[in-house]
């Protein structure tokens, strides 16, 4: 089949060929000649102070080629803290050393690096490692941590990184006229991102130019380049960072571990290349992990629903210290906690927190999820209080779909939405009154069937520069080669979300050309014009957005080139469904392609008009963008067993104008998946000595194949005016919109035996405990 | 060190490891077969699956020097790109993938659940795909593609290769 529009065509993904058949390229899977390998000696203890290291016996084991402890890099003149990028006024910062220097702060933290001829040498050399630790307290719990000590570090006096206030419209008095205040506390608990491929390096000097090369899996090549050259010392431009196929990252790879410091820094000493593949076990230890909020949240509302403002006391637990965004990423939370609802005045005290434990920062949805969360059981807590319908609570709240766009109380701008509409759709698509009344009939029989709504919006396509903590922009380069071939560089970094297929889509639709001769090159920061990355689903929204402003520019010199030649104004000339043409005359034509090759045979151009057919473009968004939809999840839990069973998953998603449904539904079912993991399953436990007692995946459960369903999807389309695509991001949406859901979903299960919550993940025990101790199990 | 005989995709090697190197080991950094990823150290991602004498095993958890004599299938040898296994090809149009990495291990878990069983139900196909983790896609396009592969290989229609599939087709 072809296609005579790409524009929104299930088109196969281009990337996919590699991959299924292990013809990919991932960092473990780079051949260099005279490879080390290197491995890590770690912490055992939350909090010690490291009393002696004896390297004597690693350093003489067989293959040893380098050891290095804190000491030893400081006496070869690294002496640097790993940064943060995100800061917030009066927080506190304790030095991140790359490397632990005499006190350690969490289990993983690591302490010494061996370098060594092969992986299996390398990993004995650390067994001969003798570290002798003076065991410290240590503070895991984060309200334990807010109220004195233990303290995470020595050198600290609280354990409270920041506090940080916000309080807008009449809240007391909105408080003190409401009908109703609904109080509830959600844990939001931590998880551990989970990629599939862990964190993976290869870095190699070349002593000649003296430049280094360090292929990593990253979301943000050019960011890791800027930060690596400045602690290494070296010119930006004697630094190459590639990021070769990514085996998923969801926010835990748009970071800069110290590992991507150490592994370059012993490249160069030792001027030979080192590779460092983490195992598993180190990726639950040292990967950065993600939510982990404590939320107080009081709702004012009125006895017909309407929820008035918002009281909430958010701890993060950051863990022990700072990575790129950590201090960043619960500021999102009350920034978005009052979700597609006419809520008018919040007062929000949010605290990070240090605890020893591994550092949180952003995983999927990054801070939104928690927000979506808190709005989307409050709704249905008011609704529980009030004895209304949760869809009936959900409709009085909503912002209007003509009231776009929509400055919201915590000085967000929503974008465009239909928030009504997709919930209508939804709506249509199951049949809310017959359930209601399958589940009555089913509770007669001892069954407990429960269905959960949740309507979220989020924020993303991150972002305004003057919003973010980093730039905001992204690149894009087209090049029209000679035979007209098309070569893309992208500023993002895809791994995973199909890029390669979708911007070959934009651009072979919008300048003609077959996709299969348009290449996306990206992830290179030697072939790649500066771009910021892949993160907080931007990928296309921004860096689309680019590659449509570089598509204008092309046309703007293809007209003119074509005008030129066919000796008409370039007013008069268009580009028409992929080619050039004289206004209303489509017998008179040209393809990019020809233009491409006149432009590069540098004869008969306009006068002014340089050779070549290519452009760079930036994107700077002015404001985020706002995807909504409405996801509905239907439940029935075991009332002998505790176990929840999802019977039916419908999701309603608006990112605006689709580019193709395969990878936008793909994006949406994986994002489920995850939500569903939080929902029901995973949980990252530490115990009260700080020890990670869900550290493999024997015992945290992300989902397998049996544990999740068969979704089902629909979608509205709500245009943005924030990009020149009208398109809205998708890859955390799925996330976003659906933990509510399934909690929601098992609470109206529950709701006979008078649950009003439960914490997540909803594990059987759980759920079974809560049926028993109301009323010996039986319900009211 | 140890000698041992291993067919790997239809072609014989002499090895020489240690005791301890890890049959996925073997295969990578001996072979150069990198297709076969590492995900875990505990046997419970499935990301390193292959087929040893034909049965799908994890080839993180088994030592090289117990398949001597032995063969081995990895995803090179399932099919390349001048001719698909069907189970690629559904894997490409049912979009079962995205970052890729349990992509090879989830094949050929695949390969194996249908030779033994060529006709599965969805609920077959989950429970036969419990030992292989998938962050990216929430499975449901996997199970689509194990389905759509498996009336494939039932018609035992031809091979296609990556080229005659390319041209601006279609997934569904």
């Amino acid at each position: 089949m072809a296609f005579t529009t790409l524009m929104g065509a299930k088109v196969r993904r281009r990337e996919d060929p590699r991959l299924i058949t292990g013809r990919a390229t991932y960092v473990d899977d780079v051949q260099v000649v005279g490879l080390l390998h290197a491995a890590f000696v770690r912490s055992p203890y939350a909090h010690a102070k490291i009393r002696r290291i004896d390297l004597t016996a690693a350093k003489n084991a067989p293959g040893v080629v380098g050891v290095w402890a804190a000491a030893d890099l400081r006496a070869a003149g690294l002496d640097v803290s790993m940064p943060v990028a995100a800061d917030i006024p009066g927080m506190l910062k304790p030095p991140h050393p790359p490397l632990g220097t005499d006190e350690v702060h969490f289990v993983g933290e690591a302490i010494v690096m061996i370098v060594a001829e092969g992986q299996y040498a390398a990993r004995d050399a650390a067994e001969a490692v003798v570290v002798e630790y003076d065991e410290l307290p240590a503070v895991v719990d984060m309200e334990k941590a807010v109220a004195g000590g233990p303290f995470a570090h020595g050198s600290l006096t609280s354990n409270v990184a920041y506090e940080l206030p916000t309080k807008v419209g009449e809240v007391d008095a909105l408080f003190a006229s409401a009908d109703i205040v609904v109080k509830q506390r959600l844990v939001n608990q931590r998880l551990v991102p989970c990629p599939m491929e862990p964190r993976s390096m290869l870095a190699q000097w070349d002593t000649g130019p003296g430049a280094l090369t360090l292929y990593t899996s990253t979301q943000i090549p050019h960011l890791l380049r800027t930060n690596l050259a400045i602690l290494l010392g070296l010119p930006e431009t004697k630094v190459r960072v590639i990021a070769p196929e990514v085996g998923g990252g969801f926010g835990a790879k748009l970071q800069f571990y110290s590992e991507e410091l150490l592994i370059p820094w012993a490249a160069r000493q030792l001027g030979r290349p080192i590779k460092y593949i983490e195992s598993r076990s180190e990726n639950f230890q040292t990967m950065t992990h993600g939510r982990d909020q404590i939320q107080y949240v009081e709702a004012a509302a009125t006895k017909d629903g309407r929820i008035k403002a918002l009281r909430m006391t958010i701890y993060s637990n950051l863990g022990a210290y700072h990575h790129l965004l950590t201090p960043a990423i619960a500021t999102f939370t009350p920034m978005m906690s009052i979700g597609c609802y006419n809520i008018e005045a919040l007062e929000c005290k949010l605290v990070g927190v240090f605890t020893n434990t591994m550092s949180t920062d952003a995983y999927r949805g990054a801070g939104r999820p928690e927000a979506t969360y808190l709005v989307e059981r409050m709704i249905d807590r008011v609704a529980g209080e009030l004895g209304l319908d949760p869809v009936e609570v959900r409709r009085r709240n909503f912002i209007a779909a003509d009231a776009f766009p929509h400055p919201i109380a915590t000085g967000l701008v929503y974008d465009s939405g239909n928030y009504q509409g997709s919930l209508d759709k939804l709506l249509g698509l199951v049949d809310y009154k017959a359930f209601r009344v399958r589940q009555a009939e089913a509770r007669q029989q001892g069954r407990y069937l429960g269905i959960g709504f949740s309507t979220y919006v989020e924020v993303c396509g991150m972002g305004p520069s003057a919003a973010m903590p980093a730039p905001g922009w992204d690149s894009a380069t087209i090049r029209v080669e000679p035979t007209g071939s098309v070569t893309v560089m992208t500023g993002i970094s895809p791994h995973g979300q199909g890029q390669e297929t979708t911007f070959a889509q934009i651009v072979g639709d919008e300048l003609g050309v077959p996709i299969d001769n348009v290449v996306i090159v990206h992830g290179d920061t030697d072939r790649v014009q500066y771009g910021v990355g892949t993160f907080g689903s931007r990928g296309t929204a921004v860096g689309g957005a680019a590659l449509k402003l570089a598509i204008n520019s092309i046309q703007e010199k293809a007209i003119k080139i074509a005008a030129h030649v066919w000796e008409a104004s370039p007013d008069d000339v268009e580009y028409h469904d992929g080619k050039i043409q004289i206004k209303g005359v489509p017998s008179k034509t040209m393809t990019t392609a020809e233009v491409g090759f006149l432009a590069f045979r540098g004869v008969n151009l306009p006068p002014g008009v340089e050779p070549g057919l290519d452009a760079t473009r930036r994107f700077e968004p002015p404001n985020f963008v706002f995807p909504f939809g409405a996801h509905v999840c239907i439940v029935e839990v075991d009332a002998q067993t505790g176990q929840t069973k999802i019977e039916r998953y419908v999701a309603v998603d608006d990112c605006g104008p689709i580019i193709n449904p395969l990878i936008v539904e793909g994006q949406i079912h994986g994002g489920i998946a995850q939500g569903i993991g939080q929902a029901l399953y995973e949980s990252a436990e530490y115990d009260e000595n700080g020890q990670l007692t869900s550290g493999s995946f024997m015992d945290y459960a992300i989902p397998h194949a049996e544990q999740v369903l068969s979704y089902e999807t629909a979608h509205t389309s709500t245009p943005t005016d924030v990009n020149p695509l009208g398109i809205k991001g998708v890859g955390e949406a799925g996330t976003i919109g659906s933990v509510p859901a399934v909690v929601n979903a098992v609470m109206d299960a529950l709701a006979p035996f008078g649950v009003k919550h439960i914490d997540m993940p909803l594990r059987p025990e759980k759920l079974w405990s809560a049926m028993q101790s109301t009323r010996n199990g039986a319900p009211h | 060190m140890s000698t041992i005989e291993i067919d790997v995709n239809g072609k014989h090697h002499t090895l020489e490891v240690e005791p301890r190197t890890l049959l996925v080991h073997a295969i990578r950094d001996k072979l150069g077969l990198t297709g076969t990823h590492v995900g875990c150290d505990t046997s419970s991602c499935g990301a390193c699956t292959v087929l040893v004498d034909g049965v799908s095993a994890k080839s993180c958890t088994i030592f090289a020097v117990q398949v001597d004599g032995g063969s081995v299938t990895t995803i090179e040898g399932l099919g390349a790109s001048a001719e698909l296994h069907p189970m690629q090809e559904a894997f490409w149009a049912k979009h079962g993938l995205q970052c890729g990495y349990c992509t090879p291990g989830m094949i050929v878990s695949a390969v194996d659940l249908l030779q033994r069983n060529p006709d599965p139900s969805d609920d077959e196909i989950r429970a036969g795909l419990e030992g292989n983790l998938c962050r990216c896609t929430g499975y449901e396009n996997i199970v689509r593609a194990v389905r759509s592969a498996a009336e494939a290989m039932r018609a035992a229609g031809p091979r296609h290769s990556v080229a005659e599939l390319l041209p601006a087709g279609g997934g569904d």
